[in-house]
């Protein structure tokens, strides 16, 4: 009961920022939106019992991004340049992007509920792990073994986004700010 | 009692979220936002204590260190207009 008006009034006050993150023209005050963001974010993830997630979320959200964002700021300009096209397109996008969450939201199953699909299948890999790896920390077979292609796809992802930063901040750097 | 504390955390970080997408200047906001961290801070520390697990309390001193490093780097922006240290070489 408890737990219910907490989640609801944190969504309350996110939705609001959402607004507010939207609506802001200075950039900089959009940065510092985005990190109450993060923060209110954690602090719904505490109540719904992911105290790891929302460890991420707070030092990934609200801080890293927000030094990176700054750091992006220097580089170009705390002021956002008038959109010359029209407003329609982005908005049907974000329609029909959310209309497609939303329904893949329908397929979910309750939450907490025990007949979830992790607590059914998969929940072996205890008994499994040694035998069929023989590496004995669990996380780490899951991750190498079991998902390792996963592992590479996100790895490979990684690298990529930190070539892309890398040739886009040295060819700033050369031409000086503007 | 812990639950009547944790209303009334919410309810402030309900008036700083307020204050953060009003707030005429950009030092208002960065106020809220640190006002906010806080406000984190505690409804972790009362969570922890509602579902009677104290040990909360060693994330709560973890968000106070991430707060504290996220200040910095705007503090830093605001005092260089950039986050490394070659704007001091520069001068």
């Amino acid at each position: 009961m408890i737990e219910t008006t907490i989640t609801i009034a944190l969504l309350l006050m996110l939705a609001a920022v959402t607004v507010g993150i939207v609506r802001v023209r200075g950039l900089f005050a959009a940065v510092v939106l985005l990190g109450v963001y993060s923060l209110l974010m954690a602090t719904l993830f505490i109540v719904l019992d992911a105290v790891d997630v929302a460890m991420t979320e707070a030092a990934v959200g609200a801080g890293v991004s927000t030094v990176f964002f700054l750091g992006a700021l220097y580089l170009t300009d705390t002021v956002e340049a008038p959109s010359s096209r029209g407003r329609f397109l982005p908005l049907l996008l974000a329609l029909v992007t959310a209309g497609a969450l939303v329904w893949g939201l329908s397929d979910l199953p309750e939450f907490g509920s025990p007949e979830q699909p992790i607590h059914k299948q998969g929940a072996d890999y205890l008994a499994r792990s040694i035998p069929e790896t023989g590496i004995p920390n669990v996380v780490t077979s899951v991750l190498a073994s079991y998902r390792s292609f996963d592992t590479l796809g996100e790895t490979t992802v990684v690298f990529t986004a930190g070539i892309g930063i890398l040739a886009l901040l040295r060819r700033r750097r050369g031409e000086g700010r503007n | 009692m812990i639950a009547a504390a944790l209303f009334a955390v919410l309810v402030a970080m309900a008036l700083v979220v307020v204050r953060a997408l009003r707030g005429p200047t950009t030092f208002d906001r960065l106020l809220a936002a640190n006002s906010i961290g806080n406000g984190a801070i505690l409804v972790l520390a009362l969570f922890g204590f509602l579902t009677g697990r104290p040990e909360f309390l060693d994330l709560g001193l973890t968000y106070a260190l991430l707060n504290y490093v996220g200040i910095f780097a705007v503090l830093k922006f605001f005092r260089h207009g950039s986050l490394g240290a070659e704007a001091e070489v520069e001068r």
